[in-house]
């Protein structure tokens, strides 16, 4: 294995990867307080893949792909979708939150939440018509939640509301989507529904990158993994860089050597 | 004058007041602290506005049964039981009803203010009520105090102080870890009672001093900036009784020095700058120490960055970097690394290789979880360690793992 | 009761009422969902230290100036309890109370050292105004309402909130679907480029604005019971931000109505002579409606999701 050192300055050098990734960033440095979270961190995704970003708890996984959307300011670093800077390309980004970053007793149904997805389309007053109701109704649809529509959001099961929040970034029409978190705490069907949307977009040619926790599984549902622990461990297909060695050093020996051996890992 | 006043050698009744609002300024600092420890801080502004319509409906209770509506005891009878009644209130709009806390709080101090304002204008009509004065207990008045009504709150503030001095182990456990104190047998759910029952004390023997629109201050501004200078629970309550003890003595001296200083917002401005004061000043948590910090951070993870940088020959783009690395004599304004920059950024690099195999062995895991980027790797391990890790990394020169 | 006697003496007192509940109400529902129902509590006590120092500054109680002074109290508030939040990591509540207090203390201070006793300006007044008597003298009658020459005459401050509440309403208006997305998911409005934080700043601002008009007109305690409790039993009617918004109306009018008349009839029907307080009425009614929806709302309960 290579050691790969992120220490790129500010803007890299324009190459044909940067400039056709869908995301690219680099040397993101985060810190709450005086710990840094995320450290010089580069992350290229590749276009038209799905990417798992794994680590353990607290390594920085949710904060990068906050840096990379402008959602938490970095110390340095930067982030380019699709060669450009993000402030002009947000709208070929969907992202879905963690579930638990809402507030879910908010007074509003399951179908103006969808309907969210739509306002950078609809803009401040531009009036809702019947095509934006079909089309956010079609979303709910490829969730399988059609049936919940005109329910209030805090009557939905956490699978629900987790389906409800992808069918949001569905409405956004993006070309690739930033999820965090999608299966923490949801239960097997909704997963199996998240997962065959997610293979649906990527069939279509979208770019999907989510964080993920579930270790037994990557191999499963993605072909690229970007493993973090504050710095950048490892970044590739799932078959070179998921591997025994890395997670070794992903996870800092933390890992029972008898739950690496249960993984399904393609090389060692 | 307010030498005099300071110490105590201005009348009775002057000296009763200056010694209450000291007593008053402790308990309130230490009360506080458990409110400020349990985040409900602003649950005592509705405790406090919630005691209006109790002193309105006991002055128009004694005069009705022909007794003189302005008797203290009797008035602050009053304000306790509506007070109780809000915090009630709160409580169950809290627990019973969608509504968040502060909605709650909010709700309960505007309506009770309200009504109470309601009561006033009645008290106002009535043929006994011109000369009832109770628009003092909205801003608190010394000035010209009965004899009485100084013993009054003289002997509540000491009470108040003694209750709270009583109660302060059980409180501090379950402000402090209220799990743990659960565990060990306390009834939470009482403390919190008793922590709100003497913010209430307070509350109630407070309004005739700094009225009830600013009592809430003394219970909030001593702990919030005892915050400032200690992480200790125990600490945080001592020196918010300090400084509400020296807000409460100070206040209630110069406004009795000089009539035109009303007593409660002298008191509130007084803790307010013993406040400011921490805040910009206090180590550790203080502004300043804080902005220092923070620099000195932001130089050290961009010099570490540059460092690496110029060990893997790559270009730095970042100006802050760049100027960091020139001022230290690492590197040209080019961006070219200098004799010593060379020799900086391969140890950097180096230690970067150690970390790595520190992190992936097993054998370092507790030195693996210090890992933040930035640590010295010396600072964790041995140097005898270190030099088995560089045998196992190879010769200094090599940069690509075996 | 006659238009000869309603139209001059009750029409403006309660249209101003009316007017200002609606003002406080409507961004209200905004702060009680982002749990910054005390934001108003906070302006409404800063608004005296600002209109003191407007005065101090001009000489005069002229309502502009005032206006202005309030509205940048309340700036400075909301700078100085972010400060005190994020530089010295004190939760929320507590950063909000010592700066009100603060303040609030420093205006009655100085209130009590600069010479107001030629000028109405004092304590009492800031903080239950003086609603019953802003009265049109020039009205004879419901004709009065099309005679330009008795308009002129209005009261300023109907004038004045009038204009507040059209502000207010095309600001929820105009940024409705803003307001609402970061309100509820503000992380995702940020990648949709929304600068929630300006966002934020501006509804405190407007608050601001409401509260301050609101305060010259009918003192600060309707102003925090109009932020707070209208909204809150709106909030336990219905699951629906559009339908909120509409029941808040509903109870800020119905508020600022019967507070009124009860304040001014009421004694009299239960046999005594002197009316008491609107505004402290007005908030007293507002609560009995909140307590109601807390009993009987169809909605006061947390939904919260099943149990898995």
């Amino acid at each position: 294995m290579t050691l790969e050192l992120a220490a790129n300055q500010g803007s890299a050098p324009v190459t044909d990867t940067v400039d056709q990734s869908p995301l690219a960033v680099r040397g993101m440095t985060v810190s709450y307080g005086q710990k840094p979270v995320v450290f010089s961190v580069d992350m290229t995704i590749v276009q038209g893949s799905m990417t798992a970003i794994i680590g353990p708890n607290g390594a920085g996984k949710s904060t990068l792909l906050k840096a990379a959307l402008g959602i938490v300011k970095p110390l340095a670093g930067q982030s380019m979708v699709y060669g450009a800077p993000l402030r002009g390309q947000r709208q070929k980004i969907a992202y879905v939150p963690q579930r638990a970053s809402v507030d879910w007793d908010f007074p509003t149904r399951v179908i103006d939440v969808v309907l969210m997805g739509l306002y950078r389309e609809l803009g401040l007053l531009r009036r809702i018509k019947a095509r934006h109701i079909e089309k956010a109704r079609a979303c709910l649809e490829r969730v399988g939640m059609s049936d919940f529509a005109d329910r209030q959001i805090g009557q939905l099961s956490g699978g629900q509301q987790q389906r409800v929040f992808l069918a949001r970034a569905l409405a956004q029409g993006a070309e690739l989507y930033l999820l965090d978190e999608p299966f923490a705490g949801v239960d097997a069907a909704t997963e199996k529904a998240i997962i065959d949307v997610l293979k649906g977009l990527k069939a279509e040619g979208k770019t999907v990158v989510a964080v993920h926790h579930d270790l037994a599984t990557v191999t499963e549902y993605f072909d690229r993994v970007f493993m973090i622990n504050t710095r950048k461990i490892a970044e590739g297909s799932v078959a070179e860089a998921y591997t025994r060695e890395n997670l070794d050093m992903t996870y800092g020996g933390r890992l029972a050597t008898g739950q690496i051996d249960q993984l399904d890992l393609i090389a060692s | 004058m307010l030498f005099d006043a300071l110490a105590l050698q201005l009348g009775y009744n002057a000296t009763l007041v200056t010694i209450g609002a000291t007593f008053l300024g402790i308990a309130s600092g230490v009360t506080g602290t458990f409110l400020f420890l349990r985040k409900r801080a602003l649950v005592s502004d509705a405790i406090s506005h919630a005691t209006l319509p109790g002193v309105g409906l006991a002055f128009i209770v004694m005069v009705m049964l022909g007794g003189d509506g302005r008797n203290l005891p009797g008035l602050l009878f009053g304000s306790a039981v509506s007070a109780t009644l809000g915090l009630l209130i709160v409580n169950w709009l809290t627990r019973r009803t969608r509504l968040a806390e502060d909605a709650a709080i909010g709700a309960v101090l505007s309506v009770f203010f309200g009504f109470g304002i309601v009561l006033l204008t009645v008290i106002q009509s009535m043929s006994s009520g011109r000369q009832a004065g109770l628009e003092g207990f909205l801003l608190g008045s010394t000035a010209g105090m009965l004899w009485s009504d100084a013993v009054v709150i003289a002997v509540g503030g000491a009470a108040t102080l003694l209750a709270v001095l009583t109660f302060r182990r059980p409180m501090a456990l379950v402000a402090f870890d209220p799990e743990f104190a659960a565990a060990s047998g306390l009834k939470v759910g009482q403390i919190d009672l008793i922590i709100m029952g003497l913010a209430m004390a307070v509350t109630v023997v407070g309004l005739k001093i700094v009225g009830l629109i600013l009592i809430v201050a003394m219970l909030i501004i001593p702990p919030v900036t005892a915050r400032f200078w200690t992480d200790r629970t125990d600490y945080v309550a001592a020196i918010a009784g300090l400084v509400g003890g020296i807000s409460g003595y100070i206040g209630a001296a110069i406004s009795a020095s000089a009539p035109s200083f009303p007593t409660g917002p002298i008191i509130v401005l007084v803790s307010f700058t013993i406040f400011a004061v921490s805040l910009v000043l206090a180590p550790n948590r203080g502004i300043l120490a804080a902005l220092i910090r923070h620099v000195r951070f932001q130089r050290r993870v961009h010099m570490r960055q540059g460092l690496l940088a110029l060990a893997q020959g790559q270009p730095i783009y970042e100006r802050l970097t760049l100027n960091l690395l020139r001022r230290a004599g690492l590197a040209r304004a080019d961006g070219v690394a200098t004799e010593t920059g060379r020799a900086r950024a391969a140890k950097a690099l180096r230690d970067e290789k150690r970390w790595e195999v520190v992190r992936s062995d097993r054998q370092h895991e507790g030195a693996a979880a210090l890992y933040d980027g930035l640590r010295e790797i010396e600072t964790v391990l041995t140097v005898d360690q270190i030099s088995e890790i560089d045998r196992r990394i190879g010769g200094p020169k090599e940069a690509v793992a075996p | 009761m006659t238009g000869e006697e309603f139209v001059p003496l009750s029409l403006t007192p309660m249209l101003i009422g009316m007017f200002a509940a609606v003002a406080c109400a409507l961004p209200g529902n905004f702060l009680v969902l982002r749990r910054q129902a005390l934001i108003g509590d906070a302006i409404s006590h800063v608004v005296l230290p600002g209109i003191v120092v407007a005065f101090l500054v001009t000489g005069a109680v002229s309502a502009w100036p005032m206006m202005i002074g309030a509205a940048g109290a309340s700036v400075v508030a909301v700078a100085l309890i972010e400060a005190i939040r994020r530089l010295g990591k004190i939760e929320p509540g507590a950063a909000m109370g010592v700066t009100f207090t603060a303040m609030f203390a420093a205006g009655v201070l100085l209130l009590e050292q600069s010479d107001t006793s030629t000028v109405h300006l004092d304590v009492e007044h800031a903080l239950y105004g003086n609603l019953e008597s802003l009265i049109w003298l020039d009205a004879d009658g419901w004709g009065s309402l099309v005679d330009p020459v008795a308009l002129a005459g209005l009261p300023e401050e109907l004038i004045r909130i009038t204009l507040t509440l059209i502000v207010v309403c095309a600001f929820v208006w105009l940024f409705w679907r803003p307001l609402k997305l970061s309100t509820f998911d503000e992380g995702f409005a940020q990648t949709l480029g929304m600068r929630t934080g300006v966002l934020g700043l501006a509804l405190v601002i407007v608050a601001a604005i409401a509260a301050v008009a609101a305060f010259d007109a009918v003192g600060s305690i309707i102003v925090i019971a109009m932020f707070i409790c209208p909204p809150a039993a709106a909030r336990l009617m219905t699951n629906r931000l559009e339908v909120q918004i509409a029941w808040s109306v509903v109870f800020a009018l119905v508020s600022a109505i019967a507070g009124y008349v009860i304040a001014g009839f009421g004694p009299m029907w239960i046999g005594a002579d002197n009316a008491v307080s609107a505004a402290g009425m007005i908030a007293t009614v507002s609560g009995i409606l909140l307590a109601i929806t807390a009993v009987f709302g169809p909605c006061r309960t947390r939904s919260g999701a099943p149990v898995e």
